[in-house]
Order: structure tokens, then sequence, then C-alpha cells
């Protein structure tokens, strides 16, 4: 049976957030850890608003990023453990497809959740609520981005014992671009001046691991595989 | 053309390249450092503003500089031995990665030296420092996942896979001072046109590359011989060269 390649795109996608909604707990526990982390800064530094107001925009984007890093490693893992992740390749469809559809479907529940819930951190660490528009796009461009490097990585790792702090160790120094400009909308939309030159460059930078980083990820996981 | 090459591309050969090398580089590159000191520190007038201080620009601008032709020359050579599978890629490539990283760091270490009389502070969160150590994380990170890998093979191909993708730091660096409005100076050397620094303090600088890259060329040649006898230490002519000795 031969499947065209949007048709096993959608599979894999489908199959992706079908598994992901299986697990709930370990949906939440990214998001858990996202709202931990964002409370350990206002009780370790300090509880007043302007204060807070000043450094949430890096609070915001350093927990996010910690975040969704924390879910990278089980992007390919257990796939690679049990076998899947070779009857993929075996297949017949290209990597290409199945690692767009395996990134985007991590970005769906790892990324757009944390988007979704970052109302609610921004509102604790009082960004006002005409910076929330920017504050949620530039983490949905930045999380996205981030997925794309963190599959890079991943694809690296799949086969190490070990490999979680290596993970990390080569994502972030990739990801550090995007805490700055991520940051700096954030911090430009809370003082009310115009985020919009940060946002471009996020979205340059969105815009290019989009289309570079599969092929990057794709030889990974066939360096590692093989 | 071709099978020459890859007869020179072959361990032996470049062991034996590498050994032949070595002096060469070695004795230019203490010339050279040695006329660039004796001119950077001496013979150059003092800067009209910094005084005498700016003279570490002699170790620290070199430096930056091979970092990044470091880390192009360990994409590169892990490039060409991804896409033409040349074994001894790998190997220039890990010989490159401890010596990029030292000078990454010693331009930043020279530079928050530089940074304390001038700017007031050892470190400012600057587009090109913060860069510059994004740099020295990327070797770090390549470095490390090399021997993470239980089969060598493997670990190479990761690692040039990795330094590749960290290329895109490359240019970013370089026109770090460019497109942002940083506290570092802007270019003054390498820029279209005529170079704004006057000739008297240029030649030394000049003559400092060169010998930086001389002895970029020696280590990487000590570095080399020592990553090759290591790979092939199960090959009959690693034994025959060691017992010839």
């Amino acid at each position: 049976m031969s499947v065209g390649v949007w048709a096993a795109f959608v599979l894999v996608l489908r199959r992706e957030l079908c598994l992901s909604f299986r697990r709930p707990d370990q949906l939440i526990q990214p998001l858990v850890f996202f709202l931990i982390v964002t409370t350990l800064f206002p009780l370790g530094l300090s509880v007043q608003l302007t204060l807070l107001r000043e450094m949430a925009p890096g609070v915001l984007w350093v927990a996010a990023l910690l975040a969704s890093l924390l879910s990278l490693d089980a992007l390919f893992k257990s796939d690679a453990d049990d076998g899947t992740l070779e009857q993929l390749v075996l297949s017949g469809q290209g990597l290409y497809v199945i690692v767009l559809a395996k990134t985007l479907a991590h970005w769906l529940v790892s990324g757009a959740a944390l988007v979704l819930v970052s109302p609610v951190v921004g509102t604790a660490l009082a960004i006002p609520l005409t910076a929330f528009a920017t504050m949620m796009l530039s983490l949905a461009l930045g999380t996205l981005t981030l997925s794309w490097l963190g599959a890079i990585g991943a694809g690296l790792t799949v086969g190490l014992k070990r490999g979680n702090v290596l993970l990390s160790l080569i994502v972030l120094p990739l990801a550090m671009p995007l805490l700055i400009f991520g940051a700096g909308a954030t911090d430009r939309a809370i003082s009310g001046t115009s985020a919009a030159g940060a946002l471009y460059l996020l979205g340059a930078l969105c815009v290019l691991t989009c289309t570079l980083a599969p092929f990057a990820a794709t030889s990974a996981l066939r360096i590692t595989l093989e | 053309m071709w099978t020459w090459f890859y007869r020179l591309a072959s361990p032996p050969s470049v062991y034996r390249v590498a050994a032949a090398l070595t002096p060469w580089f070695l004795t230019l590159a203490a010339i050279v450092i040695g006329c660039g000191l004796i001119a950077g520190l001496a013979i150059a007038p003092p800067d009209y503003q910094q005084g005498d201080a700016f003279r570490i620009i002699y170790v620290h601008a070199p430096s930056a500089w091979l970092s990044l032709f470091a880390y192009t020359t360990m994409a590169v050579a892990g490039g060409i031995a991804l896409i033409w599978r040349i074994k001894m890629g790998h190997a220039v490539a890990a010989a490159t990665a401890p010596i990029g990283a030292s000078f990454t760091l010693a331009a930043l270490v020279t530079g928050s030296l530089w940074g304390r009389p001038m700017w007031g502070t050892y470190w400012a969160w600057d587009p090109r420092l913060t860069s510059e150590l994004i740099l020295l994380f990327l070797y770090v990170g390549v470095m490390a996942l090399r021997p993470a890998f239980e089969d060598p093979s493997r670990g190479d191909r990761a690692a040039a896979l990795l330094s590749i993708v960290g290329v895109v730091n490359v240019p970013i660096i370089k026109y770090s001072v460019v497109w942002w409005n940083s506290l570092h100076q802007a270019a003054t050397v390498a820029k279209l046109g005529r170079p704004s620094m006057p000739g008297s303090m240029l030649w030394p600088l000049l003559t400092m590359f060169l010998g930086f890259m001389l002895f970029y060329g020696a280590v990487l040649c000590i570095r080399l011989r020592g990553e090759v006898l290591n790979r092939e230490r199960q090959a009959v002519w690693v034994r025959e060269a060691i017992k010839s000795r």
C-alpha cells in the first residue's frame, strides 16, 4: 500500500497527538514546571510589582525555554526505544515528512500549550494587558523555532544513554538569540514602544529554522540510527 | 586528480605531511609573532585616546579572528568529511575544536581586561561579547558531543553536523558591531575601502594576524598527528612508524 506524502504527514501527526493526549500527565507536567519556575522568581527576588514588571519578560522567556526543553528529550526517544522510529524510517516515506510531523506535533502539545498558559503567568508577573498580544505572538514564534532547534539536538542525542544534559548543552547556545529577541519584544510591548523590529527578527528566525532545520534534524537522525 | 587527492587524504600521508610542516609553522610563527609583538608593544605609537592600553589589541583581535577562523575550519572539515566520506576531515575537525575554544577564551579574557580600563567594566552584555560567548558554548557542545557516542565514527558525524548548524553564528559575530549599536568599537581593519587605522598601528596588527595563523597551523599539525595516531592505533603503518623511530 502506498501512502501519499500529505497522507503520511497527517497520519504521523495524528498518531503523535493521539499518543500525547492518552498520557495527559506528560502533557501537563511541562506546563506545571513553567508555572512553578515563574513562581520561584518573585519569591526569590522581590514581590514589588514595579520591579517584577521590569524583569517579567526575561523570567517568562527563561521559564518557557526550560519548560519546552524538558519535553524535547522525549521527541524521538520513546519511538527509538521501541523500534517505531526504525519502522517509520523503513516505511518508504521520506524521513523529512516524518520529522516535520513529529516536530509540529511536539510544538502543538508543548509550545502552543505554553502560549495558552502564558497570560496566567503574565498576570502573575504584572505584565500589563496591552502587552499580552505581543507576548503571546513572540512566545509562539519562539517556541516553534525552539522546537526545530530541539529536533536537531534530539536527533543528535537520541541514541545516547544520558543524552538529556547534552541536549540542553547543544540546544541552549543555539536558542540564545531567541531569548534576546523574544524578551526584547515583550519588554518593548510592556514599556509601550513598538515591538515590530524584534518580532520581525523572531519571525525571520522561525522561517529560517522551519525551512532548514528539518534537513539538519533528518541528517542527524540518519547518523544516529543507521 | 581525485586519486591523488584521496591518497593525500589517507591517514599515513596526513601524518607525514603534518610532521613535515610542524617545524616550518613553529619557526615561522615564532619569528612573525616576535616581530609583531616588538612592533606592536614598542614601535607603534600610543593611541591618542586610549594611550598604551590599546596595545592589547595585538593579542585580542587576532585571537577573536582566529576563533571564527577555527570554527569555520572545523565546520568545513566536518562538511567535507560528511559529504565525501573522507575520514581525515573528522580528524582535522576534532583537532581544531580545542584550539578554537582556546582562542575564543583568549579573546574573551583579553577583551574583558581591555574593557576594564576603557569601559569601566570587565563584562558588558552587548551583542559582540554575548555572541562570542555563545561561540564558546558552541565549541563546548561540539567537543562534548563527539566522545558521547560509543561508536567513534557516529560521534564524528554528529559533531560535524552540529558544527555545521552552528556556523549560523559566525556571520552574526562578524557583523554584530555593524548591525547593532554596540559598546564594542566598530570594525577598523576589515572594512571596504581604507581601514580607519593609521599604518603605523596597522602593520603590527596584520603581522600578528599572520603570526597567529601560523601558530594555529603549527598547533593544528601537532594535534592532528596525535589525533591520527589515536584513530589509527590498530593500523599496521602506525606500528611501523613507531618502530622505525
